[in-house]
């Protein structure tokens, strides 16, 4: 590795000292706190895990530090000296500098381009691109990934884009790094890399905050752990001292058992088979998301697919739907091929999606509650070429019941809705089609818990009358207790397939991570050297 | 490890030349890429071919003049339409610049000094600049301060300038611009009729803008953070890129463009109308459009809105010169538009859908190979 002299002295002197504090901050969006007082430390030359469930408000913790978010209330010091960063670029002056969880880089520059995004190398009011590429080069030289600097951001699979946002962050020459799950589209063997980059840098005295899903990453790498649930911090503890199951105690903070409602369904027969479906990723079409998947859906029963981000997960699930096209494989609805039909068709086959992103995906934001509810459903309530109102009101307001909808009105606007209950107005739409398969994608992201529970008893129910659910979750709890099988996802394939009664947290966090490895030998290396059908 | 760029085995001349040239790409790959070059090279084949009037030196040099404030209307345009905007406002612009170039040539009656002033030529041609500037400068701010969508801010201005023009002008014509020698304001035409070293002024100044906004455009900061705002907006300003000063610098370009675009026209008709430019906007985004850039934003080169404004304004004059109605030149313009639209489209619809070609064929190889997986 590189030496460095100065640093490494600085560094190793003052190690474990506390760089930045965040004290007594909160965060509020409207009515709903992401985070309620929350005291944070970062010590030089250690990495600290930021450990929590979605929604616990580690990105939003982690955007208040490097100045993309100012707090409600709270102090953040740098050195001890409170600091009050109103942009990125103030808390990069300061020496804080952060990698963001969804990738932010501009697809139609080059890739050295984005790494000197705002900070261009400036001669004589001219830029020194040359400069700039070898620079660029040197990053991504120790980031072992040495790609082209003048290639376009958008030419690159999700990965090496990660890996340049990495580089950018090097670039910016921190004392405080932030990473924000830095690895979701990471090989293993570029995890690997990130890791040994990352032991560098503290050794040099750069202070590293760490964000992952994989929690057999923060163990392995971190010095520190920081838990946190519902916007506080609950438990924190140095690494050594800790195991996956503490952590994993510490995040949930609860029995989940007692939440869902136990499943106890007679699975019939085969509703959905799905073959072999591959899809490519929406985002750079030269990757592919699912990577052949195959299952069978039984009516009555519910499947929950679990797996990390980047699994491929939504992909699937989108594809089944039809909103990603099925490159090859088949879906088959009581024996009828769906695979090459459009949206509509599939919804009235029988097959519809909830999907992920309600607010953009889910509802018309400027319709009632009740039109949103009827808009799939419009033509079962024309008489004569005209929409009924009074067949539309009858349908809405008895779907509203059966999903318990909490609204003023069915008129009322759609915005005055908490989380929850907008969901239940998607899934009331998705229900007034009389689909025989239900596909759900996080159906409960960003619901507090009793709406959750809610949802999942209605997904029970529907089950109960012989329809059939898939869900897609990232969180451990649900698949566990929410279904009657589940099916783990990992770099797009489906790795393992596990009996929910018999399978506890750690075997699934497990199974869900530590799986995409062998999977990541044979698939990721670039012509498949070590599979022998071309040699 | 980095021996992708430089390391490569010696190759023939032609070889590298040819690589040079097409990448590795087919050669129908490249005439798709370059169709904007390859539509006016046929444009020019035919016309030639249909009147011997078409490639004669004065024709082109015509032509060139009138392709020229289109030019600089759509270089203008171009920068917008780079960070994802479009202004409507430029056809107004051209108006009201020449507008005001002809009340202070024709004598500024300042009532409240009470004199008539009659500026130098230069002063006329500052302010009527700044005008255009101003204008382009309310757009950025409307856009900028108060989240106006850029369409909606430009469709504003572009009625509020067209008054303008017609208030100070009470809706008539200036006009007799050349000056008056006595008066020391004389050689405004020099804009619209001079020809130094024989090519008339209005060809260098297009030359010269297009190099200014090219060199702006690829070379200098400003330039990466204008393509950073249009390909996507919120990474560069958590970069920071400070994206609404750039957006406010590239409608006060687009404005100063259009200012510049009207001064030459008032100058080559030696008179002002209020009228003047109406419709021009479209014109430019229609050049910028067949060039190649993105309304999305993020994608477009000078060299290509060069380029489309050539192929419009080399078109219409063909059309006329062959005696196409005018009617049917119409037609075809608005043809043109939409097939290049069409053609970008289908690049890159092509291009997404080999990559993924590529990627399944490799999955369904590795299918074949595996052991198949038992289910339930």
């Amino acid at each position: 590795m590189t030496t460095d002299a100065a640093p490494v002295a600085d560094g190793v002197a003052h190690r474990g000292e506390v760089v930045m504090r965040a004290e007594a901050v909160t965060k509020a969006y409207g009515g709903t706190h992401a985070l309620r007082g929350v005291d944070f430390e970062i010590r030089r030359g250690e990495v600290t895990a930021l450990i929590g469930e979605n929604g616990a408000g580690k990105s939003t913790l982690m955007k208040i530090l490097a100045g993309v978010e100012q707090p409600s209330t709270g102090v953040i010091t740098l050195d001890g000296v409170p600091v009050d960063f109103r942009s990125p670029t103030q808390a990069v002056a300061h020496g804080v500098a952060i990698i963001h969880q969804e990738l932010n880089l501009c697809p139609n520059l080059s890739i050295s381009d984005n790494i000197f995004l705002a900070r261009e190398e400036v001669r004589g009011g001219f830029v020194d691109f040359a400069a700039q590429r070898t620079a660029a080069a040197a990053f991504l030289e120790r980031l072992e990934e040495p790609l082209d600097p003048t290639t376009l951001a958008g030419d690159l699979r999700l990965g090496q884009q990660q890996l340049v946002e990495i580089a950018r962050a090097l670039s910016e020459d921190a004392r405080v790094l932030i990473m924000d799950e830095p690895t979701s589209a990471l090989s293993h063997a570029e995890v690997e890399v990130l890791f040994r980059v990352i032991r560098d840098l503290t050794s040099r005295g750069v202070s590293i905050v760490y964000i992952s899903h994989h929690l057999d990453e923060c163990l392995e790498l971190a010095d520190n752990a920081v838990v946190l649930r519902d916007g506080r911090i609950v438990a924190e503890a140095p690494m050594a001292d800790v195991d996956l199951g503490w952590i994993v105690t510490q995040m949930v903070g609860r029995e989940e058992g007692d939440l869902y409602a136990p499943m106890a369904h007679d699975p019939g027969e085969v509703l959905l088979s799905v073959r072999d479906v591959v899809v490519a990723d929406p985002d750079s079409p030269g990757r592919l998301a699912v990577r052949g998947v195959s299952f069978d859906l039984h009516a009555g029963e519910v499947i929950g697919v679990y797996g990390l981000m980047g699994a491929g997960r939504t992909e699937l699930l989108e594809a089944l739907a039809g909103r990603n096209r099925i490159l090859s494989g088949t879906v088959e609805l009581d024996g009828v091929d769906l695979a090459r039909r459009d949206v509509a068709s599939r919804i009235e086959q029988g097959l519809i999606l909830v999907p992920e992103d309600r607010q953009r995906d889910g509802l018309v934001q400027t319709l009632s509650v009740g039109a949103n509810m009827a808009v799939s459903a419009v033509n079962q309530f024309l008489r004569r070429g005209f929409v009924s109102r009074r067949a539309e009101t009858a349908a809405v307001t008895e779907t509203g019941a059966k999903v318990r909808v909490k609204t003023a009105s069915f008129d009322a606007p759609i915005g005055s809705l908490s989380g929850g209950n907008q969901q239940k107005v998607v899934i009331g739409k998705a229900l007034l089609t009389s689909p025989r398969v239900l596909v759900l994608d996080e159906p409960t992201r960003g619901i507090d818990v009793g709406a959750k529970a809610d949802i999942f008893a209605l997904v029970a129910a529907q089950a109960r009358t012989g329809r059939a659910v898939l869900f897609a979750t990232s969180e451990v709890g649900e698949v566990l207790y929410a279904c009657d099988r589940i099916l783990v996802m990992a770099r797009g394939e489906i790795v393992a397939e596990l009996d929910p009664r018999t399978t506890d947290r750690e075997q699934l966090m497990a199974v869900a991570d530590t799986s995409a490895t062998p999977v990541d030998t044979t698939s990721f290396s670039p012509t498949g050297s070590d599979t022998n059908d071309e040699a | 490890m980095t021996a992708t760029k430089n390391g490569s085995a010696p190759v023939s001349a032609t070889a590298q030349a040819r690589s040079r040239l097409l990448g590795n790409r087919g050669v129908g790959e490249f005439l798709l890429d370059q169709r904007a070059f390859v539509a006016l090279i046929v444009l020019v084949i035919i016309f030639a071919l249909m009147t011997d009037a078409f490639l004669t030196p004065t024709n082109l040099i015509t032509m060139t003049k009138h392709v020229a404030y289109n030019a600089i209307l759509a270089l203008g345009m171009l920068l917008v339409i780079i960070t994802g905007g479009i202004d409507l406002s430029v056809g107004s612009i051209v108006g009201l610049s020449g507008i005001v170039a002809g009340v202070m040539l024709q004598g500024w009656d300042l009532s409240l000094f009470d004199t008539t002033a009659y500026p130098a030529v230069w002063v006329v041609v500052v302010i009527s600049l700044a005008v255009g500037g101003l204008v382009g400068a309310l757009n950025g701010w409307l856009i900028t301060r108060f989240n106006v969508a850029p369409f909606i801010a430009t469709l504003g201005t572009m009625y509020i300038a067209r008054g303008a023009a017609l208030l100070i002008s009470n809706g008539s014509t200036f006009p007799r611009l050349q000056g008056d020698p006595e008066l020391g304001n004389t050689g405004f035409s020099f804009l619209g009729v001079g020809r130094p070293l024989g090519i008339p002024t209005a060809i260098w100044i297009m030359v010269i803008f297009a190099i200014v906004i090219w060199v702006l455009a690829t070379r200098t900061r400003f330039g990466r953070h204008l393509y950073a705002t249009g390909g996507n907006e919120r990474a560069a300003q958590l970069s920071g890129v400070l994206v609404k000063s750039v957006k406010m610098r590239v409608y006060i370009i687009s404005g100063l463009c259009a200012g510049m675009a009207g001064l030459i026209i008032a100058s080559e008709l030696t008179s002002a109308a209020p009228q003047t430019g109406q419709s021009f906007e479209l014109n430019a985004i229609a050049a910028v459009v067949i060039g190649g850039a993105s309304l999305a934003g993020g994608r477009g080169t000078v060299k290509g809105a060069l380029i489309g404004a050539f192929v419009i304004g080399f078109l219409s004059d063909g059309l006329v010169l062959v005696g196409v109605s005018s009617f049917w030149q119409t037609v075809i313009k608005g043809l043109v538009i939409v097939l290049a639209v069409i053609l970008d489209q289908s690049q890159e619809r092509l291009k997404k859908a080999r990559a993924a070609a590529q990627a399944a064929q490799s999955v369904k190889r590795e299918l074949a190979d595996r052991q198949p997986v038992a289910t339930a």
